[in-house]
């Protein structure tokens, strides 16, 4: 698939937080094949150097670096932490989260907005991390982005597509655009799922990160994506509401001994 | 002058923000911004601080 003019092999993007250790953390990204993986900007204490060493880490798996914005509030703070990111990671890919509640961590559709319109303005791939509203993407998507992701559930709650219908028209409305389905992602089979309706790619962390052995999961996340994304391909077969026998009735031997067809 | 680092008081001698960040001994991988707005790496040697102002310095982490 194609991302602002990049090609990758994979549908996964892997979030890079809360793993047990750093080689876990690498291990994981090598097993679950993917081409992107997420980082954040914190607070770094003078002379500690704890930069010095998860940055050359990451840089050293050879997948591409989308930065985040993640725990912004405000439009304002969220701007400014993408411009910090640009130059420290050296891209101009944002994920841009404007959150809106610190419970639900639900994005902020207006500040999201706000801050889109004037980081594609100064350049920017921004990825926003969105709801499945329909309108809220029209005016991501006027406001210059190219990419959207809609979340499945909550960020960290595993709790897979909670609105399949609405996400299934938001496909449909936007044939054109990469959708990303971002947060909420519990287990292979909902990703799966999100690309079986098809969706473009998945991004997740937790479900990865918290797993009992976070490396399988990072390859069983891998391989759901692909084999979700060949599902799509190959189109699935329509539901139907009765029984319809697989095997054919016709040349069915009548050995009398009784049975209601 | 006394500025806000990172949300803690912190008196430096240093009058620009290059300066400041030599004299707190930072290194590597940073961004900076002053007052809420970011200040490119490039800049920081003309960018003077005064009494008060909120300096924060970032660094790459895990994210999700």
């Amino acid at each position: 698939m194609q991302l602002f003019d990049i090609e990758l092999t994979s549908r996964l993007l892997l979030g890079t937080a809360q793993y047990p250790s750093p080689q876990v953390l690498t291990e994981a990204i090598s097993a679950s094949g993917c081409g992107v993986i997420t980082v954040s900007l914190r607070r770094e204490t003078a002379g500690s150097g704890k930069a010095n060493g998860f940055w050359p880490l990451l840089k050293a798996t050879g997948a591409r670096i989308l930065p985040n914005t993640a725990g912004c509030h405000s439009a304002r703070e969220a701007i400014t932490t993408a411009q910090m990111a640009r130059e420290v990671f050296s891209t101009n890919w944002i994920k841009l989260e404007v959150i809106g509640n610190a419970d639900t961590l639900q994005p902020d559709p207006f500040a999201l907005l706000e801050a889109a319109r004037i980081l594609c303005a100064e350049g920017f791939a921004v990825f926003p991390y969105t709801t499945e509203d329909i309108i809220v993407a029209e005016r991501l998507l006027d406001a210059g982005c190219r990419v959207l992701m809609p979340w499945g559930a909550p960020i960290g709650t595993g709790r897979g597509l909670r609105n399949v219908d609405a996400l299934i028209r938001m496909r449909g409305h936007f044939p054109g655009v990469p959708l990303i389905v971002d947060a909420g992602i519990g287990a292979p089979s909902q990703a799966a799922k999100a690309m079986e309706i098809g969706f473009d790619a998945v991004l997740l962390n937790t479900a990865v990160a918290k797993a009992g052995d976070p490396v399988a999961m990072a390859r069983a996340f891998g391989q759901a994506v692909a084999a979700g994304r060949l599902a799509f391909e190959a189109g699935l077969m329509p539901p139907r509401d009765m029984a319809v026998p697989s095997t054919p009735v016709l040349g069915m031997a009548d050995l009398g001994l009784g049975g209601m067809r | 002058m006394r500025i806000d680092l990172n949300g803690t008081a912190t008196e430096v001698a240093a009058r620009t923000l290059a300066e400041a960040l030599a004299e707190l001994g930072y290194a590597g991988a940073l961004a900076t911004a002053l007052n809420g707005s970011f200040v490119a790496a490039t800049a920081r040697a003309e960018t003077s601080l005064h009494d008060g102002d909120r300096v924060e310095v970032l660094a790459p982490m895990q994210g999700g």
